[in-house]
């Protein structure tokens, strides 16, 4: 496959930042020691259960995946290379119907200020009149283009930015008191399929989720969501266990995938067995009214996790303690005795300090 | 026979009505199979019969069952009946109805859930809101189920699982449904251990 980007992984390049690494086949993912120090732990307590966990998306402490509205880290090139092979397989998991183009090109313009805002040395973006100038260095892309000309783009405005962002992308509609996801950028999924979902209203695209409505949280959700304003975006994190760096554990090919989960040996699990953070945040568009929903999947090893004592202990809890529904739901109800095995070597029945950071 | 009575489900799956004439001067309903008899119903129940058929328009196949209904439909005496042999020949017939309707036409749709699903789709596409379609479910549960790997549309599924007519793979079927698709989603039910397929159970007649 040939890229439309491109990246450089030469030495010294961008001080080395970068990792040239793959996300299938060898699957070469891994992070670095500062990589899992900023690593999005997702537990503030010993124990899980769903709930409204929304705050604002503000500028959070330096270094960490909350400094700026979109994080760009030491994956960001190798992810957009994963992400192009997947649309190349399959163009299905880009969608975005008709009346989304606007949202589309609040979305652009919201990524490129906050990332030439952001990270100036990798980013920039000029804009004279209508006429914008859109430098990427790192994927190597220098654009002239037209703000709100669909024809000066290579792709359409959606898909143009989003395939040069981490994370998955959806745009929401906002209508009838409600909000229907009308388009997204999904190729890094916990398992669920935009071609499927689109079109579909909240309540319609979480039904499959357990316990969860029972408890009135789509509810207090939705209604939040349908106040949420511009400038004020909020952000909660999600969390599930996949096996292998596989950013792209997609229904469509789970044939392909599905057969790993039987892989995990005492020996590998460290290493092949990995926790699955999702942050996301909801950002309110300011043209379209629609609400943009940004889902960045972060991946650790269960052995570079435990690396950190105090979530080596959480994680062991949470993995042992979970509701058995949940466990169900998120697929890894199979291995879970084994991870809870695994991670116990890790737990010597220390309390734990609340919050979900390393030393605090 | 009354309307079909389904056990409670996410919230995703559909639910259906009791169609209820609403006033207005021009009535098109979209029917198959045990649907005639929610329309024969429904006429049963309108104050003024004759104004009702005067502007009624009747489409009709046979359900997936066989059930063919026609000639009590037929009967009726609307002012336009079309039957159609098949659902996928009826389709056609409707999109040209719908691009020459007037504002204000009253829709009602009854039958099996596929019938209802497709013409709720194209009704809606035409921009009709969904508030002002009406469904009651008669007859047969067979689902119309799209696979998540191929895209591949089965129809009349009775098993689950069941094999899908484009990709072969074994699918166990979901009740998470799309309403643009109109369909169900069916998922490989030996991902994770190939070749270990349950014996297929048939819940859907
Ligand atoms: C408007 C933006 C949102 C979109 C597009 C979205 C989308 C999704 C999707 C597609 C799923 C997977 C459902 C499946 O199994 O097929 C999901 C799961 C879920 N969502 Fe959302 N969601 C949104 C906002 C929220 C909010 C604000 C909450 C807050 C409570 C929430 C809570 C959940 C929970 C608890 C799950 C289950 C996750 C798991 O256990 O892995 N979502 N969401």
């Amino acid at each position: 496959m040939s890229l439309d980007f491109k990246p450089n992984f030469e030495p010294g390049a961008f001080g080395d930042f970068f990792r040239d690494e793959t996300f299938r086949e060898d699957f070469t993912y891994r992070n670095s020691p500062e990589g899992i120090r900023r690593f999005p732990f997702p537990f503030d307590r010993d124990d899980y259960m769903y709930s409204v966990n929304m705050e604002p998306h503000t500028p959070g402490r330096k270094g960490s995946v909350f400094e700026h509205a979109f994080d760009v880290d030491e994956h960001y090139v190798s992810e957009m290379v994963d992400r192009a092979k997947v649309l190349a397989e399959d163009p299905l998991r880009c969608q975005s119907l008709p009346h989304m183009t606007l949202a589309g090109w609040d979305l652009l313009e919201l990524i490129m200020e906050s990332k030439a805002r952001d990270y100036p040395q990798w980013f920039s973006l000029t804009k004279e009149g209508d006429k914008w100038h859109w430098i990427n260095r790192p994927l190597g892309i220098d654009q002239h283009f037209t703000f709100l000309d669909e024809s000066t783009l290579p792709y359409g405005p959606f898909e143009y930015i989003t395939r040069q962002t981490q994370g998955d992308f959806s745009l929401q509609d906002e209508r009838d008191n409600d909000l229907w996801m009308d388009a997204g950028m999904i190729t890094s999924q916990a398992d669920w399929s935009l071609d499927f979902d689109i079109g579909m209203s909240f309540m319609e695209w979480h039904a499959p989720v357990p316990l969860a409505h029972e408890k009135g949280i789509f509810d207090r959700a939705l209604k939040f969501l349908l106040k949420l304003q511009h400038g004020a975006p909020v952000r909660r994190f999600n969390w599930t266990m996949t096996v292998n760096p596989l950013l792209d554990t997609a229904p469509e090919t789970y044939p392909k995938w599905g057969p790993t989960k039987t892989s995990l040996t005492p020996e590998n699990l460290g290493h092949k067995q990995h926790l699955r953070v999702e942050l996301q945040a909801l950002f309110r568009l300011p043209r379209s009214n629609a609400i943009a929903f940004s889902i960045r999947c972060y991946l650790g090893k269960f052995e570079e996790l435990v690396t950190v004592p105090k979530w080596a202990r959480r994680l062991h809890r949470v993995v042992r303690d979970v509701h058995p529904d949940v466990a169900a739901y998120k697929g890894f109800l199979r291995n879970r005795d084994a991870m809870a095995h695994w991670l116990s070597a890790y737990d010597d029945g220390a309390p734990t300090t609340p919050g979900w950071w390393p030393d605090d | 026979m009354t309307k079909t009575e389904f056990p409670p489900s996410i919230k995703s799956r559909p639910v259906y009505g009791v169609l209820e004439p609403r006033p207005g001067t021009v009535h098109l309903v979209v029917a198959d199979g045990e649907g005639a008899e929610a329309v024969l119903d429904l006429l049963g129940k309108v104050p003024d019969r004759a104004a009702m058929l005067a502007g009624l328009h009747i489409m009709y196949t046979p359900g997936p069952n066989g059930t063919d209904q026609t000639d009590q439909l037929q009967a009726l005496g609307a002012r336009q009946f079309f039957r159609a042999p098949t659902l996928p020949t009826l389709l056609p017939r409707l999109a040209q109805v719908l691009a020459t309707a007037h504002m204000g036409t009253q829709f009602y749709l009854s039958g099996t859930e596929g019938l209802m699903g497709q013409a709720e789709r194209d009704i809606m596409a035409t921009g009709v809101p969904f508030a002002d379609i009406q469904k009651e479910h008669r007859g047969s549960t067979l689902r119309r189920v799209q696979c998540v790997h191929c895209k591949g549309i089965t129809e009349n599924v009775a098993t689950d699982p069941f094999a899908c007519s484009h990709c072969g793979l074994n699918l166990f079927v979901r009740d998470h449904y799309s309403r643009r698709l109109a369909a169900f989603q069916g998922v490989n039910i030996d991902a994770e251990d190939p070749g270990q397929v349950p014996a297929p159970v048939v819940r859907f007649k």
